[in-house]
Formats: C-alpha cells, structure tokens, sequence
C-alpha cells in the first residue's frame, strides 16, 4: 500500500477566506468581507483589551498581571522618551498600540492552534496590512514634521556640517532614503513573518512526507526536521517580539527626525 | 503568494477592517487604558518620592534632635563642672584661712610662752642673785666678821658671776 502524498502547501496559511456568508459585503463599492485575517484582527484587538484590561486595577502594590502591563508601558515610555525626549511622551498611546497589537498578532500567528481544528492566521504576513500601518507612522512622521517645522522641515534632507558643493547631491538621497523608510518599515515586518512561517512549513512537510516514505526517510528526515522545527519555533517567538520592537523603535526614530530635524 | 495573489479582491477589505480594529486598539487602548496605567505608574512613583522625603526629613529631624540634645548635654556637663570646680576652690579657701587663723594663734602662743620662759629666768636669775648676794654677805659676816655692804657686794657676785 503505497501512502498517499502528503498535500502541504507552504502558502495556504496566508490564503484569505471570507467567514460565512460576508463575501458580498460591500461599503461604497468596495469588498469589505470578514475575512479570517479580520477575524485574528479582532482577536488580537480583544486579547489585548484584556491584558491591559487586568493591568487597570490601578493597585498601589500592583500584582503580577498589573506589574506585567505596567512594564510594558514603561518599556515604551523608556524608549520614546530615550529616542525623542519629553516630547515623546504625547506618542506613547501611538507606539503603544502599534507595538502590542504587532506583538499580539504575531504572536497569536505562532500559536499551535491548528491541532484543535482552528488555523490561526498571522495578518502581519500581509503587505498590506504592514503596509497600512507603514503608512499610518509615516503620515504622522509627514504631520508632526510639516506641523511643528514647516517648509523648514525640508532642510532633513541636508544633514548638519554638508558642505554647501555636496547638498545638491546628498540632499536627494537623503530624500531617497526618507522616502523609502515606510517600504522598509512594511517590508521588513511582513517578509520576517512571512518567511518563519513558511520555513516552519516547509519543515513540517518534511516531517509529514519524511516520515510517510518509510521507517530509513523517518529517521533521517523526518527526525532531524522535526528537531529544527522546534529550535526554529523558538526563534520565531524572539522574531516576534523582536519585529515588534523594531517597527514601534523606527517608529519613534522617525518621530525624533520630524520632532527635532537633525 | 496569496498576499499578491489575492490582492486586487482582498485589499479593500483588509485596508477596513485593519483600520476598524486598530483604530478601536489606538482610541479605545491606547488612548483610553494605557494613560491609566501609566497614571498609576505615575502615583506610585510620587508616593514614593514622597514617602522617602518625608523618612529623611524625620531623620534629619532625629538628627537635629540629637544634636541639640547632645549640645545641652555638654553645656549641662560644663556648668556642673563649674560648680564642682567652684565648690572645690572655695572649699580649699576656706580651709586655707582656717589653717593660717590655727598657725597664727600657735605662733602667738609660742611667742607669749617665749617671752614668760624669758620672763621667768630673767626673774630667776634676779633672785639666785640677790640671794647670792644675801648669802656672801652672810658667809664674809660669818667668816672674815666684816659687815659688806649690799652694793660691794652685789658688784662681787655680779663679777663672780659673769667669770663663772
């Protein structure tokens, strides 16, 4: 009895399905389904409620939960206020959000959910939705930049001590470089989700395949994958936690530049 | 690559509903909770402060306490001092005077013993004379049969008396 070929497609957990029944929801033209990708939204959206929910009870002596949120907080609050100064401190509810609605949702992506029958859905894998947020900071870093400095805000582009012969040419870089901060930003966050993902995947149908060749595949395939697979597991957590971190800290590095110029 | 894949019929509806749910994390959270916490983060960072403040000022106030505890201390030390000192000097005065008052009236009493033992053998010495004198004029009566008169000798004892 020959087994049959394991079917693992590593780029079916990014497939967007609409949730019964809202295909044809529409507002204004445009589809507005309810995706599964909208429902870990909301999941990430209500998992985090409920963690600084626990944080609320304003404690003098705050327990581990109140103790947990308060860290985090503070953990943003210490960076904005590292990076941008006092002023910072009006981001925080910003780079707060940002920061643990990215770590959420990745995280709630690694979850190994998919063994009760429920495939969670890590949304930070989307361009577009890393995109979205891109461009959230971004305009802020534009408004705050135009609002606080005016047209002096241009002068970015020509960083301290330039010689006057060399602005024509280092000023359109640093416009280049300016303008592709919210590319790098979306980018970087959505490939490293991406790629763990279908690493992890591709594993797993090493594993399946491996072990469904026989007894010799088992053990030289399908073993050692399964062992990298848990190793790689691991560093996924730190790479959520550590794209999190990146995005709300170039966040806050780009709200300095609008904040202070050079 | 379903994020491309899928794009032209997805985007809209991601774009909505990321914006619906993160709009809820930033007004509702992040707008609404995280000041909260951060209040209370705050607080118990000023009560702190506080409560810190207030032990090093009731420590300076110990402090200050002591000090002028310990000064009164000293100031009460000297003056018993004082008067031990002075009680003693006075003391030593007193017994001094007392002492030269006791020596001054030995010292008279010495003198006035002096002068009666001078007294007495001057007046003894008077009278072995006249005596003397009473006694040779017997004895040349007796003797030679010759009357002496008192002063002749008188002059004789006195001679004999100074030869020995």
């Amino acid at each position: 009895m020959v087994a049959e070929p394991a079917k693992v497609d590593p780029m079916k957990q990014f497939a967007i399905e609409p949730i019964a029944g809202t295909q044809g929801w529409e507002l204004a033209g445009f589809n507005i389904a309810f995706t599964n990708s909208a429902m870990w939204m909301l999941v990430t959206t209500v998992v985090l409620f409920l963690f600084v929910l626990g944080g609320m009870k304003r404690e003098l002596v705050p327990g581990r939960w109140q103790m947990m949120v308060e860290t985090f907080t503070g953990f943003i609050d210490n960076m904005l206020e590292a990076n941008i100064g006092k002023e910072g401190r009006k981001y925080v509810p910003y780079v707060f959000s940002l920061f643990m609605f990215i770590l959420i949702a990745n995280l709630l992506g690694l979850l190994p959910l998919g063994l009760v029958g429920i495939h969670p859905f890590t949304f930070t894998s989307h361009f577009t939705v890393t995109g979205v947020l891109a461009i959230i900071s971004f305009s802020i870093v534009l408004l705050v930049g135009f609002w606080k400095h005016g047209l002096h805000f241009f002068s970015l582009f020509v960083p301290h001590g330039t010689p006057i012969a060399m602005v024509p040419v280092i000023a359109p870089i640093e416009f280049i470089s300016f303008m592709v901060r919210p590319f790098s930003l979306a980018l970087r966050l959505f490939v490293a989700m991406m790629a763990g993902h279908v690493l992890l995947k591709v594993l797993s149908s090493f594993v399946i395949d491996g072990t469904n060749a026989g007894l010799g595949f088992g053990a030289l395939v399908g073993l050692p994958s399964f062992i990298l697979m848990i190793g790689i597991s691991a560093l996924e957590i730190l790479v959520a936690g550590i794209q999190a971190y990146v995005f709300a800290l170039l966040t806050s590095l780009y709200i300095n530049d609008a904040e202070h110029l050079h | 690559m379903p994020q491309i894949a899928q794009l032209a019929e997805t985007w809209s509806s991601q774009v909505f509903w990321l914006l619906i749910f993160f709009g809820i994390t930033f007004f509702v959270i992040g707008r609404g909770m995280v000041p909260k916490v951060m209040n209370t983060v705050a607080e118990r960072d000023s009560q702190i402060a506080g409560d810190l403040a207030a032990a090093k000022a009731a420590r300076d106030a110990a402090d200050a306490q002591e000090e002028a505890w310990r000064v009164k201390e000293n100031e009460n030390r000297a003056a018993a001092q004082a008067i031990v000192a002075k009680a003693k000097d006075e003391a030593a005065a007193k017994s001094e005077a007392k002492l030269k008052a006791a020596q001054t009236r030995l010292d008279k009493k010495l003198a006035d013993a002096e002068l009666r033992i001078a007294e007495a053998r001057t007046a003894a010495l008077t009278e072995v004379e006249s005596v003397a004198v009473e006694a040779a004029q017997d004895i040349v009566a007796t003797l030679a049969g010759v009357k002496v008169t008192k002063p002749t000798a008188a002059k004789a004892v006195k001679e004999a008396m100074t030869h020995g």
